[in-house]
């Protein structure tokens, strides 16, 4: 199995091979990490640029970590700090980065398809950092690669998704991740945040945060976002935690080794209890430090399908 | 591909190995501060039977580690290269395993076939990442010449004088099945 | 005189579907015939060819007077006779828009400067377009305009819809209504369902259409006015135009081509030229879709054309504007997904391009009887090309057909019995 693509925009385009090897390169970068000098020079001289849209320090801060580990010079665009405001197009400022002769573009966007966009109009690598709905790969892959380090295999997991699936692009990536390596995803929120037919990306849906954490291996938190403008029709905060929160009590009825998962930043008593974030069940923290050993792997991957490499003993 | 020769077999294989056990001990004066590094994938094979050799001679056994080193090597940030017959091959990365510290030890690194030199110097640039070792000393399987870096072995099973339009393929009972030293005519 | 010979005549005005020679004097058809042993100034041997009367589109966005840079009444009739379209129903969206006699004079003056083809106008039935007053529909009929809609919105105030349909009987002018239902379209970009959720996108509901198709089907009714129904592309929306129709109701609709040729799934991949408004359907919608023009509840086809520059394509698939180009593939796309699978036969294919458009409108247009405007297309149907970007005259490119194989293409254009366009290979 190589790794082809020039590009990681999704997961609903990769194949299980390719996205467990990702998984198994990430397993070696790890080691990296661990390291008392936590840098390998596999993209020394290569430029890795973050063009974030959005305001993520998270993400972008993983991806920085990542980059500079493997050697490659990184540099930051953020909207308050560059022409984007100014009103120059995706594309411009997308032929503006490749004239730089820059190697990859990490780029964060609000519109759903902006990184397809991009990859479509520049040469260099495009992996996508999360774009609006639509998908946010690393993150579902470091979600896989903790659940598969925690538990030894994702195939026959039962994995629940709770929180406002609609406008998640977490969800949406770590269903095609998850479907396609052989778990069985639950998604588990109030219905006005349930997206229509989502029943064909192969899951189930529930509305009753008990049923969807009954069975469960493990459950994915998102974040809710109750300061988006998402009209009349979006829950309470209040009234969501009580319906859906994660809290102690739920947990008892659960699996008793049931895994936490959080994309953070997490809102404390929102949709999580603190003592279930601090727990014995969480892996938040956990899922941080593999988000840098995923991230080198992509970009590490994605660097060598540009370049070809050919060996010479 | 043609098979043109078997230069070693299992039973030379092994006495070659236990010719360079020896030298290794005597070189080092015993097994203290002594450790093996195998590089990927069969230099880890031949560390472990020199470790398993070292511990029926001296009744000791040493630290062995392993070595990936494919983020270290040169070519990484190359483009293909047609006309070296692998482009388009793409490294695959797997664990590097070093669970001991390798400061102030006399390290030997392991690998199967020495040639260009090029991996043994993207080895050396990993190993000192993990640390500064008192020496680094170098035990190979085959040397078949052509070297384009100033690398030299300590150890040596055997020099094969080969040509550039030959391939050494050294097999591993671990990985291979058997045990035996062949020389591949690319045709 | 031209003198169009052995080319096989599709005429349902006149039930000709047959080999015929096609004699042209001046602006107008002077005899259709077996064999005319005519001497003319120039004979055209269209043997082994198709003639049909010149298509008549009945939904146009030609954005001139406003928006030059996305087309004008000249570059957009250049590109509908390359089409084979020799009459447009220019839509009011343009800035001014053609809501009081001054305006309209301003149009008709570009027209009559600039046009390569017949331009009819299509006026407002709200004071520009805003939804809040009605413009004086009369008067507009004395200048000409042959229809009015706010096309682009929908009159979301029901009173006021009805007072339009009860005014536009009066002034005995034809209504074609862009249903759309705003609160439930919500600014989405593609159709709401399984493709909304995998692409991450707002969804535009069915219902957004078919729900203000059935109110405007309801008050053209009250009224006893006429209503045409433009852009059909969902399922519900025919069964209820069907319905309707089968109940008496003075209601014809239209729907575009790629309506019957691309599905929601064209979508995926973010391509902006799959965006328009209503957006691409299901498979089971597409069905419906040629159900309606086999069995009649679709009355035409039209092209929607609405060209867009590349700043407002070339970006965010939710930023990009609504709309496709559609005069020069139109027939073409007609062609390869109705004709070569039996949806319909040339006759009906005529009936859907030409001759209902031109009944709707009350033009009068669509045939090749003797005596009518010398509006002629000759098609080479079997004749496949590739749609390239490059080859558009229309000033926008946006087509939803980059790069798709499609049969048909069109050899001569006459109109009002001049040679509008000729099919020459480039150099």
């Amino acid at each position: 199995m190589a790794w082809i693509r020039k590009d990681l925009l999704g997961l609903e385009e990769l194949g299980k091979e390719e996205i467990e090897l990702i998984l198994s390169t990430a397993e070696s970068f790890k080691e990296v990490s661990s390291r008392e000098i936590k840098k390998v020079p596999a993209l020394r001289g290569k430029t890795v640029v973050n063009l974030f849209y959005e305001p993520s320090t998270r993400t972008r801060v993983s991806f920085e970590v990542a980059a500079k580990r493997l050697s490659a010079d990184v540099i930051n665009i953020a909207t308050e700090s560059s022409s984007i405001k100014k009103g120059e197009t995706l594309v411009d400022t997308g032929a503006n980065i490749e004239a730089l002769k820059a190697d990859i573009i990490v780029i964060r966007h609000n519109a759903s398809g902006a990184a397809a966009m991009l990859a479509r109009r520049v040469n260099i690598s495009v992996v996508n950092a999360g774009d609006g709905w639509h998908e946010h790969p690393t993150q579902a892959l470091l979600d896989i690669f903790t659940l598969k380090e925690k538990l030894g295999h994702i195939s026959g997991l039962k994995v629940s998704i709770v929180g406002d699936i609609a406008h998640s692009r977490v969800a949406r990536s770590n269903i095609w991740g998850l479907t396609k390596l052989g778990a069985q995803v639950t998604v588990c929120a109030p219905k006005m945040l349930i997206p229509p037919e989502i029943e064909k990306m192969g899951v189930k849906v529930s509305d009753n945060i008990n049923d969807a954490l009954k069975d469960a291996d493990a459950v994915n938190v998102l974040r809710m976002q109750f300061e988006r403008d998402l009209g009349t029709a979006f829950p309470q905060q209040l009234e969501y935690f009580k319906n859906f929160g994660i809290t102690e009590e739920r947990l008892k009825k659960a699996k008793k080794n049931i895994i936490v998962m959080h994309p953070g930043p997490i809102n404390r008593g929102i949709e999580i209890e603190s003592s279930v974030a601090d727990g014995a069940n969480s892996v938040i923290l956990e899922q941080v430090t593999n988000g840098i050993a995923v991230r080198m792997a992509v970009l590490f991957l994605v660097a060598q399908a540009q370049e070809k490499i050919a060996f010479s003993g | 591909m043609k098979e043109k020769t078997k230069i070693l077999d299992k039973e030379a294989i092994n006495r070659a190995l236990i010719r360079i056990a020896h030298e290794i001990l005597e070189k080092n004066k015993g097994t203290e501060n002594l450790c093996l590094i195998g590089i990927r994938n069969r230099g880890i094979y031949l560390a472990q039977r020199l470790a398993s050799c070292i511990k029926k001679i001296e009744g000791k056994g040493v630290n062995v580690g392993i070595l990936d080193i494919t983020l270290y090597r040169d070519d990484l940030t190359l483009v293909g290269q047609p006309e070296s017959g692998l482009a388009g091959q793409q490294p695959v990365v797997y664990k590097t395993e070093i669970g001991f510290d390798v400061g102030a030890k006399n390290v030997v690194l392991v690998d199967d076939v020495l040639y260009t030199g090029r991996t043994v110097r993207a080895a050396l640039d990993a190993l000192v990442d993990f640390g500064r070792p008192k020496t680094v000393q170098l035990a190979v399987l085959i040397d078949r010449g052509h070297r384009e870096l100033p690398v030299r072995a300590d150890y040596v099973g055997k020099n094969i004088p080969t040509s550039k339009r030959e391939t050494v393929e050294v097999r591993l009972e671990e990985s291979d099945g058997k045990d035996e030293v062949v020389i591949i005519e690319k045709e | 005189m031209i003198l169009i010979k052995n080319g096989l005549v599709v005429d349902p005005a006149n039930n000709r579907n047959e080999i015929l020679d096609i004699l042209v004097d001046g602006i107008k058809i002077v005899q259709v015939a077996k064999d005319i042993q005519r001497e003319a100034e120039e004979v055209i041997d269209a043997g082994g060819k198709i003639i049909l009367p010149g298509l008549v589109d009945m939904h146009v966005h030609l954005r001139e007077p406003g928006r030059e840079d996305k087309e004008t009444v000249e570059t957009g009739t250049l590109a509908a006779v390359k089409g084979g379209i020799t009459s447009v129903l220019a839509m009011p969206n343009t800035t001014p828009a053609p809501d009081c006699a001054e305006h309209v004079s301003l149009v008709k003056g570009i027209i009559q400067k600039t046009a390569r083809a017949n331009v009819y106008i299509c006026s407002t039935i709200t004071f520009g377009r805003l939804g809040k007053e009605l413009a004086d529909t009369l008067t507009l009929k004395k200048e000409g305009v042959i229809a009015i809609s706010d096309d682009g919105v929908s009159v979301d105030n029901e009173e006021l819809m009805s007072a339009a349909f009860k005014k536009a009987k009066e002034s005995q002018i034809l209504v074609i209504c862009h249903c759309e239902d705003k609160t439930l379209s919500a600014n989405g970009a593609v159709n709401l369902g399984f493709t909304s959720t995998r692409l991450g996108l707002r969804g535009i509901s069915r219902e957004s259409e078919y729900k203000r198709i059935k109110r405007d089907i309801e008050l053209a009714q009250k009224a006893n006015a006429s209503a045409h129904i433009a852009h059909v592309s969902c399922k519900e929306s025919v069964e209820i135009i069907r319905d309707a129709k089968k109940r008496g109701v003075k209601v014809t609709s239209e729907t575009a081509p790629h309506y019957f040729a691309l599905t929601e799934e064209d979508v995926l991949g973010y391509d902006t030229n799959k965006k328009m408004n209503p957006p691409l359907r299901g498979k089971e919608d597409v069905r419906a879709i040629k159900q309606g023009l086999s069995d009649g509840t679709i009355d035409a086809i039209a092209s929607d054309h609405a060209p867009h520059t590349d700043n407002e394509k070339d970006i965010e698939f939710e930023r990009a504007e609504f709309g496709v180009i559609g005069l020069e593939t139109e027939l073409a796309v007609a062609i390869t997904e109705l004709i070569t699978h039996k949806i319909l036969d040339w006759t009906g294919l005529v009936n859907k391009m030409s001759l209902s458009p031109a009944k709707i409108l009350g033009i009068n247009k669509g045939t090749l009887s003797e005596g009518a405007d010398a509006d002629i297309i000759i098609v080479d149907a079997n004749k496949e090309w590739v749609v390239k970007k490059e080859d558009f005259v229309s000033r926008s490119k946006n087509s939803a057909f980059l790069g798709r194989k499609l049969k048909g293409i069109v050899e001569y254009t006459f109109c009002g019995g001049k040679i509008a366009y000729k099919n020459e290979p480039r150099l």
